[in-house]
């Protein structure tokens, strides 16, 4: 089937009052942004809530790809258009139906189905009303097709015919990702592992319109460069559905080593993703995010346990951290993976500095006050420690199309 | 000044193997298979190639076989052996130790109905000529034994295996993974009764995607894919003719002043072990029979007696207390290049089966890293690369694995 063109349906967007026109100009943007790196020939129109793209030239399977790739759109249709002729004249019932015939044995080989017609008369100068036109197109369809059942109720092929400045055929809806459209929320700042979790964390506070910064902690030696690179190809999985992100590599080998050597080993992962979130809140708050984002799920392993969270929660200042996988299982965590596209990458096996000298029993009920006391243990060097790091940030612009 | 000691995964190619692929590629780019002029000149580079090739090994030229590397060499010479000969028999044997590219084919071989025996190895990593004299049977077709293990550069008895395997029936087929082995050893297939031998370009210092097998004069075997019947249709696809002249020319040079150069890696060697063992504590030298005395306790002499039965290249070590990813890494960042004896990670261990197969203590299973040389090693990267060792392993104790 040869189509012309895209109809982009949008649902949450639609109903933010007098600031819908900048949902809809971020929304455009985004396409644009997609579009770019397809091929053929595009452009985009607003017509009174709805959002048109007109395509020629193109390649079906990437053009939806790319657009599937759009926070915002929930649903893609692509249709046929049919244009007035050289009089400005649209095509009578008889063409139109016609043109409708066409449209079902392009899409549906199979006519043993029930259909039904729907049709929209926007342009009041067209003779027949939607009523009168939806009949008269749905009694041609039968004469040409007679295996072809009319179900009004639950059809099996739904028809829509738009009659507006051209007629819009279409009937497929291809669904969206659903969510807001990347540049109307703000940023937050994403505590990026090699893992499976924090990926899926970052897509889906991305979802809902946030751009992302992200956050790696790097243990040279006791993680390898391949690591680094897994780390920054998750990034651009991120940044395919946003365009850009901002990785901030953080060396943490010497911090982690100085826990090791001052503090219980049981305790070492609990201290070392409190010094995380520490070093996450600054580069956050120095890069203006509105909040922190991590992977963690309630027990998901000794780390994420309720005490494991409270501890970590209490170091970060005043951000709200957002953990979108709080209450996930681990299935459903992998099966966003899978569907981002990042689960390939995020089990290979490179070892990341939380699985590097853990303990084999660390504690699952770490309580704070020892934890504190324990801490104290790092007042010499810590804050000498924690300034190097992030005075040796290194910083990766991840841009992706 | 970057110190290169993985040579066993890969090597820096010579400058003429670069120059004469560059002129393969660029000038005379023929298809070797084409009539015209420019064919021919394609096939002159294929000619002389072969010929160094076969010079180097006492071979003649019809017995080389063009291939894409060691991996496919060992997959023709294994899966097209055994269904050359699948009426005699269907019994294969081979060592524990050998490379995935004949595991692998032999695991083929197992789910087509053939019968495979894995040979035992020492604590030196060598097969016992006993074992094998016993596993040979009625139905036995094929023999494969590598030169030189991998990882911790073993020499397999060639010559005895091959005395014995065709003592019993000259019909079996002796086939050699010489990946490791070719231009580090003197391999004259004839004199050491290798009926197949399968070598790789860019562990030579040729260029990769390029090696052969050698297949001796009247031995049969069957391709394993199918084509335009290029090289007697054993192996179709045109020919690579940049790596064939590069490979010929990297086959010629490094057979060049070949008793020198192994005398020095020999030293090198010798040098590097003395040099872990006098500066650290808990290391351990693999593949070395030290069924005697400890290695520090020998003399030059002595020492230099028993590497002589390694090959010249190859040094495994276990650190204890240190794991090998991170030893490699803490290399890494003096740029001293090394390799992991066994990549393994807390969540996906993946133990060397050779390491299991030669008894290591599995407290070293995850603390070995192998370094291997070049004729371009020199001593003092060597000296270096002791002092890297006496400088990280120390600090990295310090925050071994509790």
């Amino acid at each position: 089937m040869q189509y012309h063109a895209f109809i982009i349906k949008y649902a949450e967007i639609g109903i933010k009052g007098k600031n819908r026109y900048l949902f809809e100009e971020a929304l455009v943007r985004q396409m644009e942004r997609v579009l770019e790196n397809c091929e053929g020939e595009f452009s985009i129109f607003r017509v009174s809530g709805r959002i048109y793209l007109n395509a020629k030239g193109f390649d079906f399977d990437e053009t939806v790809a790319a657009l599937q790739r759009v926070f915002g759109i929930t649903g893609i249709c692509p249709a046929v258009c049919i244009e007035r002729d050289g009089n400005g004249k649209l095509p009578d019932i008889n063409g139109l139906s016609q043109e409708v015939i066409k449209f079902i044995d392009g899409v549906y080989p199979d006519k043993n189905k029930t259909f039904k017609i729907k049709c929209r008369r926007v342009d009041k100068t067209y003779p027949l009303d939607s009523m009168e036109a939806a009949a008269e197109i749905g009694a041609q369809v039968l004469d040409a097709y007679p295996e072809m059942k009319v179900d009004v109720r639950n059809p099996q092929i739904l028809i829509s015919v738009e009659i507006r400045e051209k007629v819009n055929i279409y009937s497929e809806i291809i669904p969206g990702p659903g969510g807001m459209p990347i540049g109307t929320s703000g940023k937050a700042c994403l505590l990026l592992s090699g893992g499976i979790d924090s990926p899926v964390a970052g897509y889906m506070i991305a979802k809902r319109g946030a751009e992302i910064e992200a956050v790696y902690f790097n243990a040279p030696p006791y993680t390898s460069e391949r690591a680094k690179q897994k780390v920054i190809d998750l990034a651009k999985v991120i940044a395919k559905y946003t365009g850009k992100v901002r990785l901030h590599i953080i060396n943490f080998t010497d911090i982690q080593m100085y826990i090791y050597k001052q503090c219980p080993h049981d305790e070492l992962t609990i201290i070392m993703r409190r010094y995380m979130m520490r070093i996450a809140d600054i580069i956050a708050a120095q890069n203006k995010c509105m909040g922190l984002i991590t992977g963690e799920s309630i027990g998901q392993v000794a780390s994420q346990t309720m005490e494991s969270l409270m501890a970590t929660n209490e170091v970060v200042t005043d951000m709200p951290v957002y953990r979108p996988l709080i209450a996930f299982d681990k299935q459903d965590i992998v099966d966003i993976s899978l569907k981002i596209d990042a689960y390939e990458t995020s089990i290979l096996p490179y070892e990341d500095c939380c699985t590097i000298f853990v303990a084999k029993h660390p504690v699952t009920k770490p309580r704070l006050e020892v934890i504190r006391s324990h801490e104290h243990r790092l007042d010499e060097k810590i804050d000498e420690l924690v300034k190097t790091a992030l005075d040796t940030d290194e910083i990766l612009e991840i841009e992706v199309n | 000044m970057e110190i290169y000691l993985d040579n066993s995964a890969t090597t820096k190619v010579y400058d003429d193997v670069a120059d004469i692929c560059i002129k393969a590629m660029t000038e005379d780019y023929g298809n070797a298979s084409s009539m015209h002029h420019k064919g021919v000149e394609a096939e002159q580079y294929l000619k002389e190639a072969t010929e160094k090739i076969a010079k180097t090994l006492k071979a003649k030229p019809k017995e080389i076989l063009f291939t894409s590397g060691g991996t496919e060499s060992d997959n023709i010479a294994i899966i097209g052996g055994a269904y050359a000969h699948h009426r005699e028999g269907k019994h294969l044997i081979t060592t524990s130790i050998e490379h995935p590219a004949i595991l692998n084919s032999m695991k083929h071989l197992e789910e087509q109905g053939f019968e495979v025996t894995y040979l035992k190895v020492s604590e030196e990593g060598v097969i016992d000529l006993e074992e094998l004299k016993n596993s040979i049977r009625e139905d036995t077709i094929l023999v494969s034994i590598m030169a030189v293990n991998n990882e911790i550069g073993s020499l397999m008895p060639l010559k005895e295996a091959g005395t014995i395997i065709h003592g019993i029936n000259p019909r079996i087929l002796f086939h050699v993974d010489a990946v490791q082995g070719y231009g580090k050893l003197s391999i004259i297939p004839k004199q050491l009764g290798i009926d197949l031998m399968s070598v790789s370009g860019h562990k030579v210092h040729g260029p990769k995607g390029i090696g052969f097998l050698y297949i001796r004069d009247c031995v049969r075997i069957l391709p394993i894919s199918y084509g335009g019947g290029q090289q007697g249709g054993m192996r179709s696809g045109t020919l690579n003719i940049p790596g064939i002249a590069g490979l010929g020319r990297a086959s010629e040079e490094i057979y060049e002043d070949f008793d020198e150069k192994t005398n020095r890696l020999y030293s090198l060697k010798s040098r590097l072990i003395k040099g872990l063992l006098s500066n650290l504590s808990d290391v351990r030298i693999n593949g070395i029979d030290t069924s005697k005395r400890s290695i520090s306790s020998l003399s030059d002499e002595e020492l230099g007696d028993i590497i002589s039965k390694t090959a010249p290249h190859i040094i495994s070590v276990s650190v204890k207390g240190v794991r090998a990813e991170v030893l490699l890494h803490a290399l890494e960042d003096k740029k001293i290049y090394v390799s992991a004896g066994s990549a393994c990670s807390s969540n996906h261990p993946s133990i060397s089966a050779t390491l299991k197969a030669i008894n290591l203590p599995k407290e070293f299973w995850d603390s070995t890293v192998r370094i291997s040389m070049s004729e371009f090693t020199t001593e003092q990267e060597i000296d270096d690369t002791v002092k890297a060792f006496a400088d990280i392993v120390p600090m990295l104790r310090q925050f071994s694995r509790r």
